[in-house]
């Protein structure tokens, strides 16, 4: 008669007693080489950073809050906060639109994201800087009718309101996409369930759908605000005072351009981690209560 | 007036398509009526429900509630839909409850049953509070009102779903295969909640593959198959005596294992063939 193994009595070659919590950990050989090679690579770069005269580390300290450069970092900070609220409610709109069961203005929408997501942002900006030429002014009337006011549109098109429409339209192209993914991620039965409850279409879109899909949309609108904000450096070609052009100017007269580079990405790095921290803590926000 | 009932359907046509899901449905439903509606899947009872409920739009006859045409309404002589508006009023009338629940997960419970009642129906909010609290404690689930709803067992999350389809005092309630979705052990707890709704006299449709229910909480019963009403009567004649071979077929299924999810393919496959 043999009788099944039992935990605690002593089997020929095996150990009386058996606890995996005892084990101890593999080596992993391959973890060891990544880390040397890491750790080379940090090292070497970090003696570049150091060694290398060029960086010119002292400069980067005297202008790292040169009233000028700050004074750019705010036109950048205004610009992308300008650009961020207009795209995000254009872009609403729009996915709004697309969605829309009356077919004229789902497809207008559609044409309208396509056609801005295939125009490069620094392209736009040079065009809307220059609608004098195709606009010498902006009218204000009845459409084929009489004009009550116009006004010159080189008076109206500064370089920030050029700016501000040119990133806005582009924006609001790639929000539009961004909230119409994350509203149908959004469970139909909700909706229905809304519908069901009395709720008109715009109180379930805003009190049941919108919360719900803000779960979906905010981690790729947190990195469309971060490229936003580096996509503000374009507008430098329009000689708009933000924190690149700014850096810019400095370095034209002086000629040190690495150390005032450097500036500006130290400003770039601090602000996008800071919107980084901003993003994390909105998706808790909406995390909450889902599976 | 007492005699226009709560509910009138009448040769009701909806389509999906080539798929035709309702074929001239007619239904009439009182003040204090409990209907059940049994049918293999794909018959059309659940399009039925969400078309009364106004989910889905449908493509011919009329549905009234209290007298008042549904969805539509006369003007100059024509017909034309109602605005979303009014639309959301007539639906505000009636509750619904819905197989897979659909509770709202960014919200507590509390404030799923409490919602509609202040944006719908303009109540102040802390006598919609105190609505909500007497319905969770009518579903045994006045413990859970601070929760949110993924913290429940499904068949809480189904009672929470009837509070909330009640918090409105609807005409009339719907209820769209409630258990279909539920764990066997949680089926009851929420069929004895529908049981009790229906000795209070609540006007109620209730749309279910749980045979014995439909039996003992209908007034009338109707079954369907293919879009069409087959036949509709009491319970006892349409479970001891059914008179078309079609409904007899379909309970000869269910006979003898009456403990048991039924097959919906199995039934789907047969019905189509």
């Amino acid at each position: 008669m043999s009788v099944a193994p039992q935990a605690g009595v002593p089997q020929a070659g095996a150990p009386q007693a058996v606890d995996v919590a005892t084990a101890r950990p593999r080596i992993r050989p391959l973890r060891w080489v990544a880390g040397a090679v890491l750790l080379v690579l940090v090292a070497q770069f970090a003696r570049f950073l150091v060694t290398n005269p060029g960086f010119e580390w002292p400069v980067v300290g005297k202008y790292l809050f040169d009233p000028n450069v700050l004074r750019g970092l705010g036109m950048t900070l205004l610009l992308t906060v300008i650009v961020m609220l207009l795209g995000s409610v254009l872009g609403l709109l729009l996915a709004a639109g697309r969605l829309s069961g009356f077919r004229p203005v789902a497809w207008a929408c559609g044409v309208y994201v396509t056609v801005f997501r295939s125009i490069p942002p620094l392209v736009q900006l040079i065009f809307w800087f220059n609608l004098g030429y195709l606009l010498p002014r902006i009218p204000l009337g009845i459409p084929f009718g009489p004009t009550f006011v116009s006004w010159p549109t080189n008076s109206v098109i500064s370089s920030l309101t050029a700016a501000v429409i040119g990133l806005t339209l582009h924006e609001a192209a790639y929000m539009a996409e961004i909230v119409r993914a994350g509203i149908l991620a959004v469970d139909g039965g909700q909706r229905d369930a809304a519908r069901a409850m009395g709720f008109t279409a715009r109180q379930s879109f805003v009190k049941v759908v919108l919360p719900q899909a803000m779960r979906v949309i905010v981690p790729p609108a947190g990195s469309e605000f971060i490229s936003l904000l580096k996509g503000t450096s374009l507008v430098s070609v329009i000689a708009m005072a933000d924190l690149l052009y700014s850096v810019q100017v400095i370095y034209n007269r002086t000629y040190e351009i690495v150390p005032l580079l450097i500036v500006a990405c130290a400003w770039y790095l601090v602000v996008v981690i800071s919107l980084s921290f901003g993003q994390r803590r909105l998706e808790r926000h909406f995390g909450k209560g889902q599976r | 007036m007492s005699d226009t009932p709560v509910l009138r359907v009448r040769d009701v046509r909806k389509r999906f398509g080539d798929h035709v899901a309702l074929d001239g449905v007619s239904l009439d439903v009182h003040e204090g009526e409990v209907v059940t509606v049994i049918g293999p899947s794909g018959s059309g009872k659940s399009t039925l429900v969400r078309c009364v409920h106004q989910l889905e739009s449908i493509d011919g006859g009329a549905m009234h509630l209290d007298g008042e045409l549904l969805g539509y309404e006369f003007h100059r002589g024509h017909l034309r839909p109602l605005p979303d508006r009014r639309v959301a009023a007539q639906r505000g009338r009636m509750g619904m409850v819905f197989q897979q629940f659909n509770l709202f997960p960014h919200w507590s419970v509390l404030r799923n049953v409490i919602e509609a009642q202040v944006l719908v129906h303009g109540r102040r909010p802390e006598e919609a509070r105190e609505a909500a609290l007497r319905l969770l404690e009518r579903v045994g689930l006045a413990d859970k009102a601070d929760a949110h709803p993924r913290m429940l067992s499904g068949g809480q999350q189904q009672r929470v779903a009837i509070a909330r389809a009640l918090a409105t005092n609807p005409r009339i309630m719907l209820f769209d295969e409630p258990t279909s979705a539920l764990d066997p052990e949680l089926v009851d707890e929420v069929l004895s909640v529908v049981l009790d709704l229906a000795r209070g006299g609540m006007t109620m449709i209730i749309v279910t593959h749980e045979m014995s229910f439909a039996r003992e909480v209908a007034d009338r019963c109707v079954f369907m198959e293919n879009g069409r009403v087959v036949e509709t009567g009491a319970p006892e004649e349409i479970f001891d005596n059914p008179a078309s071979p079609r409904l007899r077929a379909f309970l000869s299924r269910y006979s003898g294992r009456a403990a048991q999810i039924p097959d919906e393919r199995l039934l789907e496959e047969e019905t189509t063939s």
